[in-house]
């Protein structure tokens, strides 16, 4: 991997003069600056259709920009190759859908484990602890240890998207992103989600971007970045 | 490795379609490889069923019926030859050993076969093996009959028992029984797995003592029947047999001895060599032998293609999981062997349960085959050539894996971390 800046000097995230458009379509992102300090927590909203997901594709390094550079931890992911890209995302990123994010035929732990089976960076990050024992510790901290043998499709959607955090956490990736992670929970789990991933985030000393249309969310974030203030494509 | 683990609770997760995917391929497998081992078996059993014999000679006609009535008990003569002919040759300088068959009765479907010691003496299957007895002696009185060793097994007759004869070759009791004259079982031949199994033998004298009153194929009118009491070993005449085996003093001798029988004046005889004419019975086999392994080829290539249907439509529920782990930082390369890795498991699977598919059924098979065909099919290793099946079956099935796996590779790139739902 290319050399990075001395990791506490760069930003989470700089994006300077960034394009982005599907092969064949016209432009959906045009962002000329954005950029998220370390340890931050960024609610990222707008509405359905604005490019959240696409924008988080950018800085997960699955989609790369058309046009202009995208630096996470100091990495400018556009130069890098798609291969390298991908490394790059499950040794520093964590990432959380709105929906569906475990693998049907893995139990719980087996889910939460899988970017640390995937990579050997997040692996190396939990030092001597063994693999369940990483599982357990986040697991329980989350809530979910006595879950962690059970066949995910025996859970409900708010013990779900905990076992998504877990995975978004074990290894204590710097970056978390997290696309509506909470649109399908109700009010109280709702609360109770964002203090868990807050928390843990914390501890772990991520940065958090959180993508959401739900502005009553808002006020528990440090800073507040609207897609379409920044984004200089209008929606036609 | 986690790949080779997420490939095998997937396919796992997928029990029914895998297990149905896998038995279909298995099944094809154990069509590909048993038709190889039955077509070598058979092979193998057939060419094993006669040895050392140079020539078979008998009353001119087709040679491929001769070699089947007198060596495989199918099939019937149309024409006997003289004892003189018969004699001529056996008393021929060049000739080492004769076994003279008379045919054409039968006793309860199986044949009934008029020889003498020569046969005990000098008949070989399996290159060098010979008749033995299981108990008793060889028959040699009129009325003497020795078992083959099914026919012992099958009708359950011991030493001592009575059997009567039927007239031609008939399953089940015949229209005319030579129920008059009765053999009685003086021998019970030990096992040789042909179809020197599944005859009765007696000496030329009983056979001809049996038809001694009849008269053009008929049995006797009243009052013309010769009781079986009158008739004596030392009164009978042989006129006639049906075929005998011959083997030569050398080599060249065989060839001459062929020419010879084939130019015979005395009456029209042909000989044949056993190898010769079981190399063009093979010939003829072989289209279908042909025709069988195009049919198991073509049953592989749907049970990979069945494969192919069933990863392929499993991938539009499988988007998501795709997406997952692209989050989770999985390469598209990764996602293609994913796919490559499951077809591999499925294909692989299914060549080693249909190997063992194909042990497990000429084992159970084997006692059957050879029951009712008299062939010994042996349980040997996996030919070359099954191998390569094998192989082809696999690397097939990996190959295949990639239509679907190119298709997973193409979404991912394209579905990036949306779910598609």
């Amino acid at each position: 991997m290319a050399p990075a800046e001395p990791a506490e000097l760069s930003p989470a995230v700089e994006l300077d003069h960034v394009r982005f458009r599907y092969e064949g379509r016209p432009d959906i992102l045009q962002i000329p600056s954005l950029v998220i300090a370390r340890h931050e927590r960024i609610f990222l909203y707008g509405p359905s259709g604005s490019g959240k997901t696409t924008l988080l594709g950018l800085l997960a390094g699955v989609l790369r920009a058309t046009e202009g550079s995208v630096r996470v931890l100091g990495h400018n992911l556009t130069a890098l190759s798609a291969r390298q890209r991908d490394v790059f995302r499950g040794a520093h990123i964590g990432y959380i859908f709105q929906l569906f994010n475990l693998i049907t035929y893995l139990n719980v732990e087996e889910n939460i484990l899988l970017p640390c089976r995937l990579h050997r960076e997040p692996r190396t990050r939990l030092g001597g602890q063994s693999l369940q024992a990483a599982a357990l510790a986040v697991a329980t901290r989350l809530g979910i240890a006595p879950l962690l043998h059970q066949r995910v499709t025996n859970l409900s959607v708010g013990e779900q998207q905990r076992v998504a955090a877990a995975r978004a956490l074990v290894g204590t990736p710097e970056v978390i992103l997290a696309d509506e992670p909470t649109s399908s929970l109700d009010y109280d789990h709702r609360q109770r989600f964002l203090e868990l991933l807050f928390e843990c985030g914390e501890e772990a000393g991520s940065t958090l971007i959180f993508v959401s249309h739900d502005r009553t969310l808002m006020p528990l974030f440090h800073r507040a970045v609207s897609l379409q203030e920044i984004n200089h494509v209008r929606a036609a | 490795m986690v790949l080779l683990s997420l490939a095998y609770h997937s396919l796992r997760d997928r029990k029914l379609t895998s297990a149905l995917t896998l038995g279909s391929i298995a099944l094809s497998v154990t069509l590909l490889i048993g038709v190889e081992h039955v077509r070598l078996g058979a092979r193998e059993s057939f060419a094993n069923t006669i040895s050392q014999t140079d020539l078979i000679v008998g009353a001119r006609g087709g040679a491929l019926q001769l070699l089947l009535y007198t060596v495989f008990r199918v099939g019937s003569a149309t024409n006997n030859i003289a004892y003189e002919s018969y004699e001529y040759f056996r008393n021929h300088p060049a000739v080492a050993w004769t076994i003279p068959y008379s045919l054409g009765d039968s006793h309860r479907g199986f044949r009934v076969v008029g020889t003498t010691e020569d046969f005990y003496k000098n008949y070989r299957y399996r290159r060098d093996r010979q008749v033995e007895l299981a108990e008793g002696r060889i028959p040699s009185d009129i009325f003497d009959v020795a078992l083959g060793s099914d026919v012992a097994a099958e009708l359950k007759y011991r030493l001592g028992d009575h059997v009567i004869i039927t007239h031609g070759i008939t399953h089940g009791r015949g229209l005319l029984e030579h129920d008059d004259k009765p053999f009685t079982v003086v021998g019970i031949l030990e096992r040789t797995a042909t179809p020197v199994d599944r005859s009765l033998y007696i000496t030329l004298e009983g056979m001809e003592a049996m038809h001694l009153d009849w008269s053009e194929g008929a049995p006797p009118l009243l009052g013309e029947a010769i009781p079986a009491w009158k008739i004596a070993k030392e009164e009978i005449t042989i006129k006639q047999i049906t075929a005998f085996l011959l083997r030569a003093r050398s080599r060249i001798d065989t060839l001459r001895l062929q020419r010879e029988v084939n130019t015979f004046e005395d009456e029209p005889l042909m000989a044949i060599i056993p190898g010769v004419t079981l190399g063009e019975l093979w010939r003829t086999i072989g289209y279908a032998e042909d025709a069988l392994r195009v049919v198991s080829l073509f049953v592989v290539i749907i049970g990979l293609l069945g494969m192919l249907v069933s990863l392929y439509t499993a991938l539009t529920e499988r988007r998501r999981e795709m997406a997952v782990l692209r989050a989770v930082g999985a390469g598209p390369l990764r996602i293609v062997l994913l796919l490559v890795l499951e077809s591999g498991f499925l294909s692989m699977g299914g060549a080693i349960v249909g190997v063992l598919l194909v042990y497990a059924l000429s084992f159970i098979s084997q006692p059957i085959v050879e029951r009712h065909f008299g062939l010994f099919i042996p349980i040997q290793p996996l030919t070359v050539t099954a191998y390569l099946y094998v192989l082809a079956v696999i690397v097939a099935g990996l190959l295949i894996g990639f239509v679907p796996a190119l298709r997973a590779y193409r979404n991912s790139l394209a579905d990036g971390l949306t779910m598609r739902l």
